[in-house]
């Protein structure tokens, strides 16, 4: 790829920014328009843009193989754990109010859509990108 | 052979249009409050979600709480998506 000094920096200024953006709308999914998968294919975005501005050994070297596979499923973990957790407070799977009743802390419910909402956004965010990367290493190695 | 083909298509494409567009007439108009799709589940959600979840997003509330076993196979299929690109793109490596 040929250097080019402004898409660099200009890639190198956004990433963050965008990254923080979509943590914002992964958090305020429960109080405004957003929530896990539009946050998720938001982080994302940033990495693909990463991977236009300074190519695929860079992005793999900062999110590697096995830290995707290892994030696409800790966040249906930590979803189904959310689940499994209302059991143990006698509710049924994914009834928040049940761990709300039984601690009696208020307002305890929106906490649980916020963790359930990053779970969803952490898997869609490691799926994303490691579909993302795949074809790209593909056209790499065997160039059409 | 090629435009007796084509005309297939087209006399199937023009029945199945009509087919539709008859049908369509049938439908509620969009947006009508009175519509069953409008009538039952959506006015109890408006009702029921701040006495029951506490949030202001309804559609949060419908995605994460009162439909959360469907979201959570949602996820699952995205991860299976991601798990068949990976099976079909890395086929042959390391062989």
């Amino acid at each position: 790829m040929r250097e080019n000094v402004v898409i660099r920096t200009v890639c190198r200024l956004f990433v963050p920014f965008i990254q923080l953006f979509a943590l914002y709308v992964i958090v305020h999914g429960a109080s405004g328009p957003g929530g896990g998968f539009q946050g998720g294919v938001i982080f994302a975005t940033s990495f693909i843009l990463l991977l236009i501005a300074f190519g695929l050994p860079c992005v793999r070297g900062r999110f590697g193989r096995s830290w995707i596979r290892a994030y696409a499923a800790c966040g249906i973990i930590i979803f189904a754990g959310v689940g499994l957790t209302c059991i143990l407070f006698s509710g049924n799977f994914l009834e928040y109010a049940a761990i709300e009743t039984a601690l009696g802390i208020p307002h305890l419910q929106t906490l649980m859509i916020d963790i359930v909402e990053a779970g969803i956004g952490i898997t869609v965010m490691a799926v994303m990108t490691s579909i993302i990367l795949d074809f790209v290493g593909k056209e790499e190695e065997e160039p059409l | 052979m090629f435009r007796r083909l084509n005309r297939s298509a087209l006399v199937a494409v023009i029945f199945i249009g009509i087919i539709l567009i008859w049908a369509a007439e049938d439908m509620p108009a969009y947006g009508d409050p009175k519509a069953p799709a409008n009538e039952y589940a959506a006015q109890m959600y408006i009702d029921r979600t701040p006495g029951d979840i506490g949030i202001d997003n309804i559609v949060t509330a419908i995605l994460a709480s009162y439909r959360g076993f469907d979201t959570l196979g949602e996820v699952v299929v995205i991860l299976t998506a991601g798990i068949s690109v990976l099976l079909l793109m890395r086929r042959g490596e390391g062989q």
